[in-house]
């Protein structure tokens, strides 16, 4: 059963340094403020797996929490360029970063196949790309009933995945809809979870298009209203753009980088 | 009406598309083009999502492939696992619309890193997306991207995503079912590729552009159609309805 839980506690006791660890959200519900928590209790040395690093994951990288980045597309949507991630990788700042680099396709169905207890997923696409030359997990299978050849990709295994939805009951059973992205997949797979939730409520009315996860396939449900800012939650709350393009000007430049941790991640704890 | 080299481009991208078809939309240029479509001669279009949104009919430009306008007014949201194995991968999406950090004379597409290696770039950039099954499942592939030698280039740095291989037969001997990129739509004009060949040719350029220009421009000595023909420039109509959609947003 899922315990709830404090966002401070449970990333204390779900998180370990080293860990390989899941933060996703496509566009929607990213679970941003499990971000700042990661930062505020200063891990060291996280894979990160994301298929869209956006700017938490900047935020991240920028806080040198991260020592891998396990990726199929790094960008501020719309806007332009991850500085922090890419002066990670250009210039080594705070330090270096590798990466694993996937394409979508890759991405979801290595969480597929973790989610499947199966040990690799195959594919069509991949093959004649560079990806495969520089990537050791991206290989191909011959297919043993027609002979095909196809591109395979090994199953993602997190240690921890974090996700933000709606709501949740008193039990612990989450309630997610609107563009669910892979967060299902990527709780599934990990060896341990956490979600945070818009809310809690004595009875989760039914919605159409949603997603269930019973609190039996989760560990911790955190209470954090406004948790996937500036992102968003569907039916709570609209994708702050402005803040996205305002990412860009902030994380150009190391030092009102720095400042903008100190004054906005640091200084503030979240209370819920 | 006098209009941007851009607008050109994104009206010529636009009218590629027909009404009757589904085609997969990615953020940016390609986008603002798919979505013009829909506002003009192919209301019937239906726009696909990487994020899980099927049928979208967004009533403004979103900044980002999973803005909530998307989601809002989709036929239906899927998780992006289904996206791309029940409706990408099996060939359903007529058209896959893309954009290039770099292109070569084969379409093939760059969109990871620029500089020969790999490990300390020049220029990082996002990386592949969903641009590499898009470009291998897609029925067809449209490009658009601003033509300059620097982005039309002999040799990628890095295939992400492949066009045209190194010529004919290398897509079937990969095994993808999609027939690759058709047209490559630039500030300039359009490129196709030689039915025998496989390599980008000069068939339209846009009015004012002299096919000299288009050369210069590119990477590689460019072929041009024998019968090259001038795009026709864009109307009131398509120019207003442009400027209305992109209207505060900054892509």
């Amino acid at each position: 059963m899922a315990a709830i839980v404090g966002l401070d506690e449970g990333i204390r006791e779900l998180l370990h340094d080293g860990d390989t660890l899941a933060l996703e959200g496509f566009t929607h519900l990213i679970p941003t403020a499990a971000a700042h928590e990661i930062i505020r209790q200063g891990r060291r040395d996280l894979t990160l797996a994301r298929m869209t690093p956006d700017i938490a994951y900047d935020q991240l990288i920028g806080a040198g929490c991260a020592r891998a980045l396990v990726f199929s597309w790094g960008g501020n949507p719309g806007v332009g360029s991850l500085h922090r991630f890419r002066d990670a990788i250009e210039n080594g700042w705070p330090h270096p970063l590798a990466i694993e680099e996937h394409s979508h396709a890759g991405m979801a169905n290595r969480y597929v196949a973790g989610a499947s207890d199966v040990p690799f997923a195959v594919l069509r696409g991949y093959l004649g790309t560079d990806l495969m030359a520089h990537n050791p997990n991206i290989t191909t299978v011959t297919c043993p009933f027609t002979g095909e050849t196809l591109a395979a990709v090994p199953a993602l295994r997190p240690d921890l995945a974090v996700i933000h939805a709606q709501r949740a009951d008193r039990t612990g059973r989450v309630q997610m809809w609107g563009l669910t992205g892979v967060q299902k997949e990527a709780v599934l797979a990990s060896s341990r979870s956490l979600v945070t939730v818009e809310e809690i409520v004595d009875e989760l009315t039914p919605v159409p298009d949603q997603v269930i996860l019973p609190s039996w396939a989760l560990d911790a449900v955190a209470v954090v209203p406004g948790g996937a800012r500036p992102s968003y939650a569907h039916g709570y709350y609209e994708r702050d753009n402005a803040a996205y393009r305002e990412w860009s000007r902030i994380s150009a430049d190391r030092e009102t980088f720095t400042e903008w941790l100190r004054t906005t991640v640091l200084a503030r704890r979240v209370t819920a | 009406m006098s209009w941007t080299a851009d607008e050109m481009m994104t009206v010529a991208a636009a009218r590629s598309l027909r009404g009757d078809t589904r085609c997969f939309v990615g953020i940016g240029l390609p986008s603002t083009a798919a979505n013009l479509a829909r506002r003009t001669h192919a209301p019937d279009l239906t726009l696909i999502y990487e994020s899980g949104a099927l049928g979208a009919k967004p009533g403004w430009l979103p900044l980002s492939i999973g803005d909530g306008v998307l989601a809002d007014t989709a036929d239906a949201v899927v998780s992006v696992p289904e996206v791309f194995n029940y409706w990408l991968q099996p060939g359903r999406i007529g058209i896959g619309f893309l954009g290039a950090a770099q292109i070569d004379r084969f379409a093939n597409i760059n969109t990871t890193v620029i500089g020969p290696d790999y490990a300390h770039p020049k220029t990082r950039l996002p990386g592949a997306g969903g641009a590499p099954e898009i470009a291998a499942s897609c029925g067809e592939v449209i490009v658009i991207v601003r033509q300059s030698r620097r982005t039309f280039v002999e040799k990628v740095d890095f295939v992400t995503s492949v066009g045209h291989g190194s010529g004919p037969g290398d897509r079937e001997r990969l095994g993808y079912r999609g027939r690759g990129p058709t047209r490559v739509v630039t500030d300039l004009g359009v490129l196709e590729p030689d039915p025998d060949t496989r390599e980008l040719t000069l068939t339209h350029v846009h009015p004012g552009i002299e096919p000299d220009t288009v050369r210069e421009a590119t990477g590689w000595p460019l072929a041009v159609a024998g019968d090259l023909r001038e795009s026709a420039a864009p109307t009131a109509e398509e120019l207003a309805t442009l400027r209305s959609l992109t209207a505060g947003v900054t892509a």
